[in-house]
């Protein structure tokens, strides 16, 4: 297959080739190095000829949890790999400075020590794959996380609905950035998926990335609103075009979050994205993940339809809130051998 | 393995099954069986036995028992005893029986699952999440037409006893689908289980037995292939139920010809699974791995040969390998494998050869580069591409974990390469264009399609092929048929066959001779002169010379099948079509009726109002089939899923037709008229001794619009036109009525195609006996029914 052009992010005009090597870039500390898309010219052609069979879907993944599963160290294992991806989260209208401290605080200590030790994991550095956050708490949270490496995600572009005035969206992005937001999950507009304007969408999605800069840029696409796989697909892959460095399933706002459905389809837009441009997309599926044997199934999706790589952080996020507490719970199970409880596990 | 070591690697682990309760089973019966005759658990009268091993380990696992004469008939006269009460019970205290099976495989499904996984060394995963919830399903929807029987099917009655050998890649589903279906429509069963794997079938014996399943009703005993011989040879058994290789089920097929049993064969296949290039791609990739790498391949209707349109075939094959390098293969009862282990050595040996014959025709190997165990029968996930249609392995079932790929150029060239095989039962069709994919599933000779999907089952929908994958349909309404027998049927006689009156010598006189008339034979829609250019007389009771008929032969029957061939439009016309060309034959007989009563009293002598009764009921008859042609509707079932299965009654093709000696007109108007109604083509045998009815016919049908070829009319000797039309592997069907050894001998020779058969063993039909003699009896005999699997959904 032909190489596809690559146009980089920054706009200037330069060209580069999928393959050949971009510049590295400063990145947080738990990166395997790989080249951050740079976007590609919008392929139009490529976008609706994107076809996803519903049925097919969903008979892959009501099996998967038959055709996969782990036991004993290597659960807790995973598990504690989980909690490595995890964007540890607090997006409420009642969020205070003080409440994304304390979730800061279990950022950085997210298992207890006792239980670490006992898995023969207490020299590993195990904190949550970042702290994610409205804007307003940006500062707070950098200055919280001090020098822990971990990095500090931002909600933007007018989250949830994204229905904010363009430009204040992309002033949005900046603010965060210039707090040291080192992650901008932006929100799509979705009027341009369900009305099929795929240009007003890649346009939007490359401001976006200019505005961030090096901070990574997530783009939720808030599939629970554009209902058919075919548009997740669609969407996925003009985001991806547009330079984007994750793609995210939900706000977490929507009447449907994460699922395993949605799941399957934009990993396989990711495999097709990397198949033709040699390019690694994140993913990020958040909402609703909130047990540990849910977590798993995304986990072996990952492992399956992407591969190994994707199971660490540079390339897999979880948003949530409440799926820590019961990972916590399941490894001092694995370790006493006794079922635990919530309050036996520091709160975050 | 530490955390730490997983932590960094990220792999699966191991992920095993408990076996102990399988285990302690196993024990509690000191590994050892005995048939299960009449209710308990008995050792074989010889005293012979022969060990079974599990395929994961080569390890013996148990030791059965052989069953030999003694044991196939004490197990029938159990089946025979307990048949009669059987069927006398209330269909609701069946319905109870069969709730009763049904609740108690879900009670006892992980020990059935396990103990399948380790005898069969199939994924525990599809014991557990398939076969057994199936298994299952099969029954709680059979206890339903336990239930409805009596007034659903009045006007039928249980066929008996029934014998079922069953295969060794699905041991439980077939017991499930074999037994459920028999015992709820009122027979019952002798069940011989695949010698590899006969451990779920004793314990679902054990089972039932706890469950309260009247002693005889089911009756299991195990053996090998002498086992199974005994068992279809059995006088006293009224029907066998197959399902296994297509060679035994010829076998089957030629021993059974002339018993009178009736017989159902679930043979093999070589599905095609086609891929058009508006598919889903990774979804369809995903099929591929259902439909061969489900049960390591060992799946009658896999979708074993791929044809992928050739613009997407570079994307389609590299979406594929990478896929197939995520398979893990690995011991049954680890709960994360996709692929277990190959039921027997004897299969992996097999399975290696032909692939390598595979590879030195040409084809390009690409095996997945996975783990897998030592020791056992294991075999990689294969793709075999690039394959050409002459190579072997494109044509023969592999019955393991291999897939031959093919590409193809357009819609037409795909129906053409899917349908060019000698198998028929399934076929996957992929495309996101729903008149493409409809169309296209409407096209393939398959008895079940599935549109982007595959390998999908449910007791509701009818399964079963056309071709060499065999006849019959099980589950679904299509499906109960096979285990009942027509009321109107009971109590024929033998027929009495029409004493050939001896032609007396004829002295000439000075009267006005008649202008005398040649009759020819009927042959694409031409009168054609006999081949051989024999004439044959026909003789009145009173010896008179009434006309003379052309002598048929061999290449005669060519001739007017390769003429039916042609005429393939007949099969896709409207039902309106067919329906108003039948009346307008009626219509056209009615304006010659006198003459045609008149002939007929001429050759039988019989009395002219008789005569002039068969023309009228001909003509009614001709009526009931112009009615049905656009009423014999299929079913939409409803399976477990989003989406329909559309049952639709397709024409069988190409049908010979041996009239019946008797009846010369309104016999050949009741065999004749529902085939031409469903869309088959006819080449028609008219009586042998009165074929004059017949003949005088096609000038009717010459003024019908009947199409050429549609309706064929040869005449000669029954018995020896029915050899060619019986063993012509281009006819798809024959209807056989006459002498015993008429039905024995079409029967043994139609297994060349395992063409469908509809014969009388000389029993003789009442013609003038609308309930035995018209309607849906011969409707359902004059078409397959294909089932369209349509999921939905965006």
């Amino acid at each position: 297959m032909e190489k596809a052009r690559i146009i980089t992010a920054s706009g200037d005009g330069g060209v580069v080739t999928a393959g050949s090597s971009p510049a590295r870039l400063v990145d947080h500390a738990r990166t395997n190095g790989w080249p951050r898309n740079p976007g590609m010219e919008l392929d139009l052609s490529w976008v609706l000829d994107a076809r996803v069979n519903l049925s097919a879907v969903e008979r892959r993944v009501a099996s998967l949890p038959g055709r996969r599963t782990v036991k004993k160290d290597a659960q807790a294992a995973w598990l504690l790999k989980a909690v490595t991806c995890i964007d540890l989260t607090t997006l409420n209208g009642d969020d205070t400075a003080e409440r994304v401290k304390r979730l800061c605080a279990k950022a950085m200590h997210p298992v207890r020590q006792d239980i670490l030790d006992a898995l023969g994991m207490g020299k590993r550095s195990i904190t949550t794959g970042a702290i994610c956050v409205y804007h307003r708490f940006v500062a707070t949270a950098v200055e919280a996380l001090g020098d822990s490496g971990i990095p500090v995600a931002a909600v933007s572009t007018g989250f949830p609905a994204g229905l904010s005035p363009h430009h204040l969206k992309v002033k949005e992005i900046e603010a965060s950035v210039a707090d040291g937001a080192k992650e901008i999950d932006i929100v799509i507009t979705r009027e341009h998926v369900l009305t099929g304007n795929w240009t007003a969408l890649y346009a939007e999605m490359q401001d976006y990335r200019r505005a961030c800069g090096d901070a990574h840029v997530k783009a939720i696409l808030a599939t629970g609103d554009l209902k058919t796989l075919r548009n997740v697909a669609r969407a996925s892959l003009v985001c991806m075009m547009a330079g984007a460095d994750f793609i995210k399933t939900s706000t977490g706002k929507e009447g449907v979050n994460a699922t395993l459905a949605v799941t399957l389809v934009m990993l396989r837009m990711i495999r097709a994205y990397e198949e033709r441009t040699g390019f690694k997309i994140g993913y990020k599926p958040a909402g609703g993940i909130s047990a540990a044997k849910d977590v798993l199934n995304y986990q072996f999706l990952m492992k399956e339809e992407l591969g190994r790589e994707w199971l660490e952080p540079d390339l897999f996020r979880i948003g949530a809130s409440s799926l820590l507490a019961d990972i916590e719970r399941q490894l001092e199970h694995h370790v006493t051998g006794a079922y635990s409880a919530l309050n036996r596990h520091p709160i975050g | 393995m530490t955390v730490a070591t997983y932590f960094d690697e990220m792999s699966y682990g191991p992920a095993p099954e408990a076996d102990t309760e399988a285990r302690d089973w196993l024990a509690r019966h000191k590994s050892s069986f005995g048939h299960f005759i009449n209710g308990a658990f008995v050792p074989s009268t010889s005293g012979k036995t022969f060990d079974t091993f599990e395929p994961a380990t080569g390890k013996r696992l148990a030791k059965l028992a052989v069953g030999d004469k003694a044991d196939v008939d004490k197990a029938v006269a159990a089946a025979r005893k307990a048949q009669v009460s059987w069927a006398r019970l209330p269909g609701h205290l069946r319905a109870r029986h069969l709730y009763a099976l049904a609740r108690m495989i879900q009670r006892h499904a992980r020990l059935i699952a396990v103990v399948e996984a380790i005898d069969n060394g199939k994924p525990i995963r599809e014991t557990r999440d398939i076969d057994v919830p199936l298994a299952a399903r099969h029954f709680y929807h059979h206890a339903g037409w336990a239930q409805i029987k009596d007034t659903e099917f009045a006007d039928h009655v249980p066929v008996g006893v029934v014998g079922q050998i069953i295969p060794w890649n699905f041991p439980f589903l077939m017991l499930a689908w074999k037994i459920a279906p028999a015992l709820a429509l009122g027979n019952t069963v002798v069940l011989k289980p695949a010698e590899f794997t006969s451990l779920t079938a004793l314990l679902f014996a054990e089972l039932a037995a706890a469950a309260g399943l009247p002693a005889g009703v089911l009756n299991i005993v195990t053996g090998e292939g002498e086992t199974g011989a005994l068992i279809v040879d059995h006088s006293d058994i009224d029907k066998i139920a197959f399902t296994g290789s297509t060679e035994v089920g010829r076998i089957i097929r030629e021993r059974t010809a002339g018993s009178g049993k009736s017989l159902t064969l679930e043979l093999g296949g070589k599905s095609p699974f086609i891929v058009f290039d508006d598919a889903d791609v990774d979804g369809a990739v995903e099929g591929v791995v259902d439909a061969i790498w489900f049960n390591q391949g060992q799946v009658c209707c896999a979708g074993s040969r791929l044809l992928v349109q050739e613009g997407i075939a570079k994307l389609f094959h590299d979406r594929l390998k990478r896929r197939m390098q995520t398979l893990r293969v690995g011991l049954p009862l680890d709960k994360a494998i996709d692929m277990g282990a190959i039921v027997a050595p004897v299969q992996l040996s097999r399975i290696e050869a032909l692939v390598k014959k595979g590879l030195a025709e040409g084809a390009e190997l690409h095996q997945a580069q996975i783990e897998i165990p030592k020791s056992g029968s294991f075999y990689p996930p294969t793709l075999l591409s690039g394959v050409q249609p002459t190579s072997i392995v494109a044509t023969e079932e592999i019955f393991g974990p291999v897939a031959v790929s093919m590409t193809f150029r357009t819609p037409e060239e795909a129906v053409q390469l899917a349908n060019h095989s000698r198998y028929g039962l399934s076929a996957s069709v992929w495309s996101e264009t729903i008149g493409l994919a409809l169309n296209v599933a409407a096209k393939l000779a398959a008895g079940v399609v599935w549109v982007n999907a595959t390998n999908l089952f449910d007791a509701a929908v009818g399964f079963g092929g056309k071709r060499e994958s065999g006849f019959g349909r099980e589950g679904g309404r299509e499906g109960c048929y096979e285990y009942l027998k027509p009321k109107a049927w009971i109590g024929r006689k033998a027929r009495v066959l029409p004493n050939l009156p001896e032609l007396k010598p004829v002295v000439g006189d000075f009267s006005a001779p008649a202008i005398d008339r040649t009759t020819k034979l009927f042959i694409g829609g031409k009168q054609a002169r006999p081949d051989g250019n024999y004439s044959r007389p026909v003789v009145s009771p009173k010896g008179k010379m009434i006309g003379e008929v052309g002598d048929g032969n061999r290449k005669d029957i060519r001739n007017a099948v390769v003429a039916a061939q042609a005429a393939s439009a007949w099969s896709s016309a409207t039902t309106h079509n067919r329906a108003q060309i039948l009346y307008y034959i009626a219509e056209n007989l009615s304006g010659r009726a006198d003459e045609f009563a008149a002939r007929i009293a001429a050759m039988a002598g019989s009395s002219a109002a008789a005569a002039r009764a068969e023309v009228d009921a001909s003509i009614a008859r001709l009526f009931t089939y112009g009615a049905w042609a656009d009423k014999f509707e299929g079913a939409v079932h409803s399976p477990p899923l989003r989406g329909v299965a559309l049952a639709m009654p397709e024409p069988l093709g190409v049908a010979g037709v041996i009239c019946p000696p008797e009846a010369p007109l309104l016999g050949f108007v009741s065999l004749v008229a529902p085939l031409v109604a469903m869309g088959n083509r006819v080449v028609a045998v008219p009586s042998e001794a009165y074929p004059l009815a017949a003949t005088d016919f096609y000038s009717i049908l010459e003024t019908s619009d009947v199409p050429a070829g549609v309706i064929n009319i040869v005449t000669g000797s029954a018995i020896e036109l029915a050899k060619t039309l019986a063993a012509h592997n281009d006819v798809d069907a024959v209807w056989a009525f006459g002498s015993d050894e008429l039905s024995a001998t079409v029967e043994k020779l139609s297994v060349g195609n395992l063409k469908r058969t509809f014969v009388d063993y000389g029993k003789a039909t009442d013609w003038n006996d609308r309930a035995a003699a018209e309607g849906t009896l011969f409707l359902r005999r004059a078409v397959d029914v294909k089932n369209i699997w349509i999921p939905y959904g965006e």
